[in-house]
């Protein structure tokens, strides 16, 4: 029988999967940004197994505005990410703290 | 039994490809392998009954935001190979931070489960009824109790939209190329474009 650990668990390993990305692609953005909607999808599988186990539907309308929030974030960082490309030509995260103003 | 085969092979899918996105080489792998993790993520939520968020997570992220990342993957012109140069530098202290928070996570999950701890319980108020569906319900909460919330998530979009749109807009650069002047085009008469020539036998025309 399913229950609702099993879905608290995947959602904890997919976290720790978002968590583990950032350390180990330090240096490309891209797949950081990745990460991070990995993690965001983690709190969403959260939410909506507390919310179907719980008889709840709040959950769910949460985990709709988390969508919302993560869908401008992933704009935002990669028109962010194309304006740094075209005035440096690289992603490099390790340059970025040499940015001025 | 057929609910428990289900749910494992989506959530060892989830898993399993969720690993691969971060460990792809090939940036282009892993905006696949992240819409690979997302559709199956929805098969999770609709194992639930949550067939809207499901529907949504595939629309908004497989129809949008991955192909928004593929995009831009295969817009910047990257040596990939330097950008994994760190990879097995951080990957000890990653490890090791991983292996603490999954261990923490999994110690939260199992106390929840053993009913330690009194939380509050659902009120009932946004409880789905027998006889509606999940999106009937979602409806009535969203555009009901929560019509505030819905708008404010509107707003948030717009102004990534335009967010977006103002930091990658390029203004021409002067003397690129001439703009289309619309008013000079339609002034323009034929008198001043065509002028008529009658020239002589075995000569040609002079402008």
């Amino acid at each position: 029988m399913i229950g609702i650990e099993h879905y608290l668990t995947v959602g904890a390993i997919l976290f720790v999967l978002g968590v583990l990305g950032i350390f180990l692609n330090r240096k490309n953005v891209i797949v950081i940004l990745m990460a991070v909607e990995l993690i965001l999808l983690a709190v969403n599988i959260n939410l909506v197994a507390f919310s179907a186990f719980m008889q709840d539907l709040v959950g769910q309308i949460f985990a709709m505005l988390v969508l919302t929030v993560a869908a401008a974030e992933a704009a935002i960082g990669l028109a962010i990410l194309v304006i740094y490309f075209r005035g440096r030509g690289s992603i490099a995260v390790d340059d970025i703290n040499r940015m001025k103003g | 039994m057929i609910q428990a085969i289900a749910f494992y092979f989506f959530a060892t899918i989830v898993v399993a490809s969720a690993v691969m996105v971060i460990m792809a080489k090939n940036p282009v792998h892993s905006v696949l392998w992240l819409i690979m993790t997302f559709f199956n993520a929805a098969g999770l939520m609709v194992l639930v009954g949550a067939e809207f968020i499901a529907m949504l997570l595939v629309i908004v992220y497989v129809g949008a935001v991955a192909v928004l990342f593929l995009f831009v993957v295969m817009m910047l012109d990257i040596d990939f190979a330097e950008m994994r140069a760190g990879f097995s530098r951080n990957a000890p202290l990653g490890l090791v931070i991983a292996a603490i928070l999954l261990a923490e996570l999994l110690l939260a999950v199992g106390a929840y489960n053993a009913g330690g701890i009194q939380l509050g319980s659902a009120d009932g108020s946004a409880m789905q009824a027998a006889d509606t569906s999940n999106i009937e319900a979602i409806g009535a909460l969203l555009y009901g109790r929560y019509i505030v919330l819905f708008e404010i998530a509107g707003i948030i979009l717009l102004v990534a939209m335009i967010g977006a749109i103002v930091l990658t807009f390029q203004p021409p650069k002067p003397g690129a190329r001439a703009r289309q002047d619309v008013g000079k085009q339609v002034r323009r008469r034929p008198e001043d474009a065509t002028v008529m020539k009658n020239p002589e036998i075995g000569q040609g025309v002079e402008l």
